[in-house]
């Protein structure tokens, strides 16, 4: 039962490292571009949240309303004014820059928050649990993040398959210089592409602070479950994605059976026996077609 | 020879006398600085022939370090090897893991090799917190007698680690020079130019790749190795810290000037420069420095010795072909 | 008169290498014009030019007066210039539609829509939900076209239409040429098929080594003279 227990927590906790790994996704498929400070600004949402929390005393979810737009300004603007700059043939200064401010936002967040580790809390959320039939339980908080994983992953898809703007994206996807054209600014579409990967990072944030403790230097490893999540799944295809965060959370919920530990070597292991073996990942398919 | 290639020789040569001569003139605590000095500097040469020169984006070299720190560590307290001899091999030692590591790693490229050689680094890590005989997560020390079986007193101790770190640092900028003023030299720089093109010439991109790779993390693990013999203790957290051996060395290399021998040591004399005033700030130091390389990423991507050729045309390692 | 485009004198670099010099070309409302010449004697770059995908700052080239070579792509493309690249350039990941949708991005009002551009290639509605990648070289090359004249552009270029396709397949497509000149819009085409050239065009240019070697109305032009002007000094010399 203890087993069975973990396997289904490990499925909850995948779709969390799904959401990480969705704005990873997001930014690679369509630009080519790799942010390391992924997992940072994922952090940094959380501390909006807590912010957001402290101050008005309401429901963490509502931190979601200020918290999505300003990270979607916050990621255009962003993109055009720099990231934009450093997209061409060459990688090396998109991954330094970022690499840069992964380091600068981890060392904000702790001269502004100290390096405790924080939680917020969502109330009776809390403690509630979902019985499952069977004698087995999950606490509410983890099922509904996992729900709220699927509804993401189905809205992004639905943008892409049914939307100008997600037909638009794909386009910059394949080929951007045909895109321009077609009279679309690159440069714009980008930034859609980054607003975009910055709502999800913002919802992975708020629900990051809900289900868990952080601390300012809690972003990298974010940033590497993203990372296994999206190699594990394969590149191309959110929903392969969350499978890959399911297999990842499952391999851990197991590591973490056999000894506490193990947890997040057991993830790492998982990751590097499957990019061994099939390094196009378990479930790779290409988008729109 | 050109007078100017006398010059630089002369000049070389001077600066040579002058270091090794350190332990007689220096003080013990400007020994311990430039002791540090020496390993960053290696460190941060070997990283740039990784991202500078061969388009191998690394976030992992702390893997390196570590490994070769442990290796040092085994060989020393269980296979009981004289520290002396237990460096070379823990270098060594460190480049066969290197070769299985390096054939994950290569699985991917571009920025994911990047995230993927971090990933690595911490799957080493998580490893030897699990090892019971290696202090687990909080780490061991080395026995007093094998430190002391290394040299007749503390001074002479310091003053050999000194002379290794100081070798070993000019092993790596000579060796990386010879290298690129080789016929690898010029196959990098057409790789770094058009793959494509280098390929279909007939470089053979991904052996070169493999074997610097190797190559860097075996000189890697034998720094990492003499690092650990000189704070005498070692835990998973120090060995491989991404902070510590990734972040700074990038951050040297990126200021300095990323793709050319002279920018690592220019970045390296300011990142000490930097430290001796600025460290106590804490936060605030690494939010400067990680500011600073990402506006010289922006501004000027070949760093202040880019910016310095933008004004005068100089050059200390001539390495760079003009067109 | 002012005329449609107009390009006076211009050069063309990449880097420090010169791919044009002193291009002399304009095309009028309403005309076909044909753009020929050997590999590498700067076709493809006089259309990077005009589309703004090889910016050429500080010369001379305007749409009607207005200056282009301050634009970006995607502005001059809202002006009004469109263009079936060489190699299609389709996107793979949309379908048929989807990359005929995409051409009307620029939200210019003119006779094309979904509509009439798949009544003009019937077999674009047929085969509207298949992914571009499955189609055949020719009936790529209409989604390529049928994509540019989405935009309602003003002048479009047409790169190497006939490149790798059957003769019986080009005529075809060469066969709509007079219906979308009817909608009043003028064509540049790039063709290595020089008899298909000057049978589709109202005037020629030839370019040779980056310049302009000949110029005159197709029906006025003799084989010999093409020739010449085409294979230039190789000619000469054999």
């Amino acid at each position: 039962m203890e087993w069975v227990n973990a396997i289904v927590q490990g499925i909850l906790l995948g779709g969390l490292y799904a959401l990480f790994a969705a704005g990873l996704s997001l930014m690679f498929g369509i630009m080519r571009f790799v942010n390391l400070a992924h997992g940072d600004f994922i952090v940094a949402a959380a501390f909006g949240t807590l912010l957001f929390v402290d101050a008005t005393g309401v429901n963490p979810l509502w931190a979601l309303l200020p918290i999505v737009p300003i990270m979607m300004a916050a990621g255009y603007v962003g993109q055009r004014l720099v990231l934009n700059r450093l997209s061409g043939k060459d990688i090396l200064p998109s991954i330094l820059v970022t690499f840069g401010l992964s380091i600068i936002l981890q060392n904000l967040m702790l001269e502004q928050f100290s390096a405790d580790s924080q939680r917020v809390s969502a109330g009776a959320l809390d403690t509630s649990a979902i019985s499952l039939g069977g004698g087995l339980t999950v606490g509410t908080v983890p099922f509904l993040l996992f729900l709220s994983a699927i509804g993401v992953i189905a809205v992004l898809n639905w943008i892409f398959a049914k939307t100008a703007i997600g037909r638009q994206l794909r386009a910059t996807s394949d080929d951007p210089e045909t895109v321009g054209l077609m009279g679309l600014d690159k440069r714009h579409l980008f930034g859609i592409a980054m607003a975009l990967a910055s709502a999800v990072v913002a919802v992975a944030g708020v629900l990051l602070a809900i289900k868990t403790n952080f601390d300012p230097a809690a972003g990298p490893i974010r940033l590497l479950f993203a990372f296994e999540a999206v190699i594990i799944g394969g590149l191309g295809s959110l929903w392969g994605t969350l499978l890959g965060g399911v297999i990842l959370g499952v391999a851990q919920g197991l590591g973490a059976q056999i000894d506490p530990g193990m947890q997040i070597l057991a993830g790492h292991i998982v990751f590097l026996v499957i990019l061994v073996l099939r390094p196009q990942g378990l479930f790779p398919t290409k988008r729109g077609s | 020879m050109s007078i100017q290639n006398w010059a630089r020789l002369g000049l070389l040569i001077v600066a040579v006398a002058i270091l090794v001569s350190g332990p007689y003139w220096a003080s013990r605590g400007t020994m311990r600085l430039l002791i540090e000095v020496f390993y960053f500097l290696a460190l941060a040469q070997l990283w740039n022939l990784l991202a500078g020169y061969s388009g191998l984006i690394s976030v992992g070299q702390q893997a390196f370090v570590g490994l070769g720190g442990y290796a040092m560590f085994s060989l020393a307290m269980f296979a009981g090897v004289p520290i002396l001899f237990a460096l070379p091999l823990a270098g060594i030692l460190t480049a066969l893991i290197a070769w299985p590591t390096a054939f994950v790693a290569f699985r991917l490229s571009g920025p994911y090799f990047a995230i993927g050689t971090w990933v690595i680094a911490e799957v080493y890590r998580l490893v030897f917190a699990q090892i019971p005989a290696l202090g687990g997560g909080s780490g061991i020390s080395l026995p007093a007698g094998l430190v002391k079986a290394m040299a007749s007193g503390r001074s002479a101790r310091e003053s050999l680690i000194y002379w290794i770190a100081l070798a070993i640092m000019l092993v790596v900028v000579l060796g990386i020079w010879i290298v690129m003023r080789s016929r690898v030299g010029l196959s990098l720089s057409a790789l770094r130019d058009n793959e494509e093109a280098a390929v279909s010439v007939g470089v053979r991109t991904r052996s070169l790749k493999f074997v610097i790779y190797i190559a860097t993390a075996g000189m890697t693990g034998l720094i990492g190795a003499l690092i650990f013999v000189q704070k005498l203790r070692i835990t998973p957290e120090a060995a491989f810290s991404v902070t510590d051996w990734s972040v700074l060395v990038i951050f040297i290399v990126v200021i300095g000037g990323i793709g050319t021998l002279e920018g690592p040591i220019l970045g390296c004399i300011l990142f000490f420069v930097l430290r001796e005033y600025l460290a106590d700030l804490g936060a605030w130091y690494m939010i400067i420095l990680g500011t600073i390389s990402v506006v010289i990423m922006l501004v000027e991507p070949r760093g202040l010795w880019g910016l310095i050729l933008r004004w005068r045309n100089i050059t200390v390692f001539p390495v760079t072909r003009r067109k | 008169m002012t005329h449609l485009l107009e390009a006076k004198s211009l050069d063309a670099f990449y880097g420090d290498f010169q791919a044009l010099f002193g291009v002399e070309f304009h095309v009028d409302q309403g005309e076909s014009v044909a753009l020929i010449g050997a590999n590498g004697a700067g076709k493809t770059t006089f259309l990077k030019v005009l589309t703004g995908l090889l910016p050429v700052p500080g010369q001379s080239l305007s749409l009607e007066g207005v200056d282009l070579t301050a634009l970006r792509i995607h502005q001059i493309a809202a002006r009004g210039i469109a263009m079936s690249p060489e190699g299609r350039r389709l996107f793979p990941s949309l379908s048929v539609r989807e990359n005929l949708q995409i051409g009307a991005s620029v939200k210019r009002p003119g006779p094309w829509s979904l509509e009439t551009v798949e009544k003009l290639f019937p077999i674009l509605a047929e085969k509207a939900n298949t992914p571009s990648t499955l189609l055949s070289g020719g009936q790529q090359q209409m989604v390529a076209i049928g994509r540019a004249l989405m935009a309602n552009p003003k002048l479009l270029l047409l790169d190497e239409v006939s490149l790798g396709l059957a003769p019986v397949i080009v005529r075809d497509i060469y066969e709509t040429l007079p219906m979308i000149r009817e909608q009043g819009t003028s064509v540049i085409l790039v063709e290595q098929d020089i008899g298909q050239a000057v049978a589709v065009s109202d005037r020629l240019y030839c370019l040779q080594e980056g310049r302009i070697s000949l110029e005159g109305k197709s029906s006025e032009l003799g084989r010999d003279e093409i020739s010449a002007a085409y294979f230039g000094r190789a000619r000469e010399a054999s």
